[in-house]
């Protein structure tokens, strides 16, 4: 029978835990709480003897120099109201699964099936609270009720019943193995149903094609050999969903787009991943010729660049968003896990070495009212923050790049990108390791996690806006320890050679990984009865497309299975022969003797015609406001050092491990007390080596409410030149683009389709332009291409956001420049120009305005300068070097002197100037935003060789690094237009997110 | 003969790589990473080694509280094909005079296997733990360890005033069981490294410098050998001046000062065990 042991702090001990707690209760829901105190419960369900329990009890789960433990005895004492928040069955419990691996050590016994632990949290209350308070403290803070469930008790009650109710979270339903056959010989409308109902998120057009396929006669005929009917099978309806969603297709970047300018010129273009994303790559290599250092693009899991001769590099980024929408935790946990098995599942397997994390949340401090379904913001932040966390800092992966961009419409949809980096031997026994391949005959085998109900759709789900009844099982929680202990063994089996080929286990679950990988050999056959699973109950064709996690797909030669599996069995990771690999040309699915799927593998990823998706542009046109000059500008920079989206980050980034595997160079702090903001993250790969690695990244969302194209160009441009200015080479840098876009569909929910498929051809457009200028190749990418809320009312869609990461290599990281000013006497120069840039701006945005003159890239100019620059880093001239991004020139000059723990006094009249004179006043010279400008400095003794490095190019001195603690700026007509000490200028900056 | 250096990784072990590139920069001829489940299988045994790294991770996700899980492990597991427990492995080497190192998660194992701070060599009997920080987050900051200059320790030797290091933890906050044990941790010497000012100066309980409230400002004790030591910072993740959060600013020596605790330990070994 079960048992509640409960562990509960001595009363002596502190309980950071409750006082966080506490404290969010009062700051957010403004109650009156006087204290709040945490124990933990573990509900287990096992035969174990009293001795055993109480040894399990007082050893692993108690310690005894802070805790006491009880058992069936309820431990709470002192409050006023008692909640207990748990996991609803099926939820995934990493907590549960340790302590029941703590047990089988102790007992010597292994768990039964059905047998678990079940972990729960009390919350015990004290203050002056109604029930209700309670309710709203457990459902807004402590719950989320969609993989959570929750139990209030008042002193009264738990005194009178003897604490909570025993209660056991267990799957209940034994196996069914139910396939249904559904008949498609119906109506239009019945087809969209049937779609609809069904989440698979397939169109009319698809429903049809479908519809086609099993009326052809060939088609029925093979399959009645195979035992089935004419109507589809619900594994087979599901696989095909999963295989067609746009998650999996990406049917947008590969439809035809009609798209006509504002000057009514038309132009068809075919897949705008073809015409623009492989076309930059193609046509940059070609450039690069000789020079050329890509290994593998576009094809696998991640995109793999050559490091040097021994190493090569591995680099993808992903989005999370819908799911971080509903459980924020959960969400990003997985978004970052899950992002970790691309590169370790490309090629033969990577090592992965570092993560990289932007964030696009609505204002955290949000107190308008949000619609039903939407979390508020701050629970997302916190949420999101902790869930990457605790994927990332446990799975031993330094986080070392990433940024947190702030706008309302982000309450609709926030995004969360997760990157992950990884190297590789350029060989593993002999062959290039960003090869792989299959043979028929190879073994289908399944390592990690078992399969749950739990991420049933999510491929499909988020191919859809979120809306009120988004489906509960897209949710996932990520168990960083699994996936660890399955890449430790997984990388000592690809140095043994012991399997062909590698990939993920994401978005469709294995309908995609088999699918995709019966397309390198063209067929499998693959038997869903041997799948394990974490409980009974599920039908073979949520077996098929689950998206548990953990989980990798390979093809193990038969020769040497045995091997395989003896040592996953050691390294304690479960892996399942689920059938083996074919040239059938069908992806052949069974359950047990019977046939369930029979699909042409060809009909799976060719069967669908492009879609059509028409564009148009006609540019916005948005008011445009006149620049107040004022005779002093140190107000509005305080306030802008205080926005959301320029002040300091470093209560979430200090959460983040960045210097675990030991070969961080640059991290994301730096300066004389370790708080100023780094420009890029510079990471030595191989410790016996000065070789490193630099990683940066560009997104200003805002700049497409003016015109996409420049939001693009302007991404890549601050990309690189966050690269540039910490040393990376430009001789061996690729970008890789995340595309985030809200529903660019034209459909009677999204009457403006044309224009957002117009920003998208635009931002596609800068992509090309921009990359090829710039001799970017494109490795890899993502596109997340619904980014709504739509409730039947209030729609609410995200600025069309491209996140340009950017990774490269620096020869030699001694040679690395960080951001802060170094000694007083130092000479500052400003590199490149400034326009009359304000168009979306965060000075226009303090405002509450946009304007129209949006930055523009001149790329020529500035690759040669970024060279330039590059030339005198290597030859040690640059004292600092910080990027001019949101805020201008002003928040950089700011930045870089309080980082750096000196004043600095600059001369606008010593700025160099582009355009018309007109638009030239303090303003403007303070806080515009124009393209690719880096704020250098440089000792005397070095200015000589530096302006000769520099000579050809745009750039002057405007100022001096000083003794004085203060930033002294004057303006055109010499007057000083702002002054302010840095100890204040670096405490606006710092005070806004501090309490976070 | 050759200086054999173990680093333990498996469960959510995460410093291995630096932790061995350490041991050798440190000078030992060897540093091997082993797998747990190779010693569980007995294709690996400790008595082969001089040196045993227990480094930095998450073990078991900290999910029963860090290092729980794995101290249960350690101390119910059975070696397959031989007649012992890894514990007896364990203890053996403790025995035969071996130096053991336990960083970060590592010293959260040995304190709550009871291997630190092990009153008159009484090993596994638990006297003191790490729990969460005061400040109730996982922090990532650098910190300043004042070196009591009356330690036992063997890894100590040659540190004039104290060492800089960057901790990576959410539950470092050193706790006796009782004001006895910490008193008697602080009578004999065993409260190796105090977070402190800058300067070496004078312990601190003021966050940010001392990140996460520790009893009398305790980063790493060791047992009354000198030969079991644990701390919370990660003296492997600063080993080279480039590792310095201000190198770029100011003039460092080329080695860092994690380093010279893995020196000591391979100048013993050579010394002693060899």
């Amino acid at each position: 029978m079960a048992h509640r042991i409960e562990i509960a702090l001595k009363d002596t001990m502190r309980d950071p835990r409750g006082e966080r707690i506490k404290g969010e209760i009062e700051h957010f829901l403004h109650l009156p709480v006087t204290q709040v105190r945490t124990i933990d419960v573990y509900t287990v369900d096992t035969g174990l003897s009293t001795a055993e329990l109480e040894k399990v009890a007082s050893e692993p789960f108690c310690d005894a120099v802070i805790q006491t433990w009880s058992i069936d005895a309820p431990g709470a004492t002192g409050f006023d109201f008692l909640v207990e928040v748990g996991y609803r069955p099926g939820v995934t419990d990493n907590v549960g699964r340790t302590a029941r691996e703590a047990i089988e050590y102790i007992s010597g016994r292994p768990f039964q099936p059905g047998e678990g632990v079940y972990t729960s949290v009390q919350y015990a209350i004290s203050g002056n609270l109604t029930e209700n308070d309670v309710e709203r403290i457990a459902t807004e803070l402590l719950c989320n009720t969609l993989i959570q469930r929750f139990q209030v008790q008042d002193a009264a009650t738990f005194a009178a019943q003897g604490g909570m109710q025993l209660y056991i979270p267990k799957v209940t339903g034994e196996s069914r193995a139910e396939v249904r056959e559904i008949d498609l010989n119906v109506s239009d409308e019945e087809l969209l149903r049937i779609s609809r109902d069904g989440v698979l998120a397939l169109t009319l057009d698809e429903m049809r094609i479908i519809q086609a396929h099993y009326r052809d006669a060939q088609v029925q005929e093979d399959r009645r050999r195979q035992g089935l009917g004419d109507k589809p099978t619900d594994v087979e309806l599901e696989c095909l969903a999963q295989t067609w969603s746009e998650h999996c297709k990406h049917k947008i970047f590969s439809g035809t787009v009609l798209y006509e300018d504002e000057q009514g010129n038309r132009q068809e273009i075919r897949s705008l991943f073809k015409s623009f994303i492989q076309r930059t790559t193609r046509d940059v290599r070609a450039k690069l010729g000789g020079k050329d250092f890509c290994l593998s693009v576009f094809k696998d899991n991640a995109g793999v660049i050559r490091f040097n001769d021994d190493w090569s590099l591995v680099f993808k980024v992903e989005t999370h968003n819908s799911p971080s929408a509903l459980d924020p935790y959960g969400g990003a946990l997985t978004g970052i896990v899950g992002v970790n098995r691309d590169p370790f599942g490309t090629g033969k397997g990577a090592r992965l070495i570092f993560n990289t994390d932007v964030f696009c949340f609505a204002d955290p401090f949000h107190e308008k009212p949000l619609p039903a379904r939407l979390l508020h913001p701050r629970r997302i932040y916190e949420g999101v923050v902790e869930g990457v966390e605790h994927g990332g800092n446990k799975s031993g992966i330094p986080t070392v790049n990433g940024s947190l961009v702030f706008d309302e419409r982000f309450a609709g949809k926030p995004l969360v990108f997760c990157g992950t980096a990884g190297i590789m031997p350029a060989e593993i026994n002999g062959e290039p390791s960003h090869e792989k391949s299959i043979r028929p005959g190879d073994l289908i085998v399944m390592t990690g996690g078992r399969i749950g109900k739990d991420g049933i759709h999510g491929a499909t789900f988020s191919s859809e806006e979120l809306t009120e009844n988004s489906p509960v099982t897209a949710v996932q929680i990520g168990d960083p320890i699994t996936q660890k202990r399955m890449f430790d063994f997984l990388i000592r089996a690809r140095d043994k050679g012991l399997y062909r080929f590698i990939t993920d286990n994401g978005a469709g679950g294995l309908s995609s990984s088999i699918g995709e990988m019966s397309g390198e050999c063209g067929g499998c056959r693959m038997d869903l009865s041997k799948a394990p699973l974490k409980y009974p109950g599920l039908n073979p064709w949520e077996i098929l497309i689950s998206e548990a996690q953990e989980r990798m797909s390979l093809a193990v030669p038969p020769e040497h299975i045995d091997a395989f599996l003896a040592m996953a069995r050691r390294f304690g990771v479960e892996a399942t022969v689920l059938g083996e690999f074919t040239d059938s040309g069908y992806f052949h699915i069974s359950y047990g003797d019977r046939t369930v799927a029979y699909l042409p593998v060809a009909f799976m990823h060719e069967g669908l015609p492009p879609l059509q998706l028409p564009a148009r542009w006609d540019p916005p046109r948005h008011e445009e406001p006149t620049v107040e000059v004022k005779g002093d500008y140190t107000d509005d920079l305080r306030r802008l050092l205080s926005s959301l989206n320029i002040c300091s980050k470093e209560s979430v980034v200090r959460r983040y491990d960045h210097e675990v595997q030991g070969g961080s160079v640059v991290k994301p702090f730096t300066g004389v007390t370790n708080d100023g903001p780094s420009d890029a993250a510079v990471v030595r790969p191989i410790l016996d080596s000065f070789e490193g690695v630099v990683v940066a990244h560009g997104i200003c969302p805002r700049y497409s409410d003016i015109d996409a194209y420049q939001m693009a160009a302007n991404a890549i441009d601050e990309g690189l030149r966050n690269y540039v200015a910490v040393g990376g080479s430009l001789d061996l840098v690729a970008g890789l683009d995340n595309f985030c876009w809200c529903d660019p569909v034209l459909s009677d929910r999204t009457p403006d389709g044309p224009y957002k498929m117009a920003q998208l051809v635009r931002a596609n457009q800068a992509l090309y332009d921009v990359c090829l200028a710039y001799n970017l190749p494109l490795i890899s990418g993502k596109d997340s291409m619904k980014n709504d809320f739509y409730d039947g009312g209030t729609k609410i869609s995200i600025p069309p956001t491209i996140l340009f990461s950017v990774i490269g290599k620096i020869e030699d990281v001694r040679k690395s420049v960080t951001m802060d000013v170094k000694r007083p006497g130092d000479i500052v120069y400003l590199l490149g120009k400034t326009g009359e840039e304000l168009g979306g701006s965060e000075y226009f945005a303090l405002m509450g305005k946009i304007g129209n003159k949006v930055p523009m890239v001149d790329t020529v100019k500035a690759y040669a300068r970024y060279r330039a620059y590059h030339e005198a880093v290597l030859q040690r001239l640059v004292a600092s070097c910080h990027d001019l991004s949101d805020g201008g020139l002003a928040v950089a000059a700011a930045e870089a002197a309080f980082a750096g723990g000196y004043g600095m006094a600059l001369d606008l009249t010593r700025v160099l100037w582009k355009g018309d004179e007109a638009g030239r006043n303090d303003a403007t010279l303070l806080f515009s935003e124009s393209a690719s400008r880096h704020l250098v400095t440089v000792r005397p003794d070095k200015r000589e060789s530096f302006e000769r490095a520099m000579s050809g190019n745009c750039f002057a001195s405007i100022g001096v690094v000083t003794e004085e603690q203060v930033l002294a700026i004057t303006g055109v007509a010499g007057g000083m237009v702002l002054k302010a000490g840095l100890a204040e200028l670096k405490e606006a900056w710092q005070k806004t997110l501090r309490e976070l | 003969m050759k200086t054999k250096a173990i680093v333990i990784t498996g469960n959510g072990t995460n410093c291995e790589t630096e932790a061995a590139n350490a041991c050798r920069l440190g000078g030992f001829d060897e540093a091997r990473i082993v797998h747990i489940s190779e010693l569980l299988a007995g294709d690996v045994r400790l008595d082969e080694f001089h040196f045993l790294n227990l480094t930095g991770g998450f073990l078991d996700g900290d999910d029963l509280g860090s290092a729980k899980a794995q101290a249960n492990r350690l101390r119910h597991a059975k070696v397959d094909d031989l007649a012992e427990h890894l514990l007896d492995q364990l203890l053996r080497f403790i025995r035969d005079g071996k130096p053991i190192l336990g960083v970060c998660n590592g010293f959260q194992l040995m304190v709550k296997m009871g291997l630190l701070p092990a009153f008159d060599g009484r090993y596994l009997h638990q006297e003191s733990t790490l729990t969460f920080n005061d400040c109730g987050r996982f922090q990532d900051r650098w910190v300043y360890l004042k070196t009591n200059p009356a330690t036992t320790s063997i890894f100590t030797k040659g540190i004039e005033k104290g060492i800089y290091l960057p901790i990576r933890h959410g539950e470092g906050k050193f706790v006796a069981a009782s004001s006895e044990v910490l008193a008697r941790i602080e009578e004999r010497n065993l409260a190796v490294f105090k977070y402190s000012d800058p300067a070496y100066q004078a312990p601190t309980m003021d966050f940010p410098l001392n990140p996460n409230g520790s009893e009398n400002a305790i980063a790493g004790i060791c047992d009354e050998t000198g030969l079991l030591m644990g701390l919370m910072p990660h003296p492997e993740a600063f080993v080279h001046y480039t590792n310095h959060p201000r190198w770029t600013r100011e003039a460092l020596p080329e080695e860092g000062d994690g380093l010279i605790l893995f020196r000591n330990a391979a100048e013993y070994v050579k010394k002693h065990l060899l």
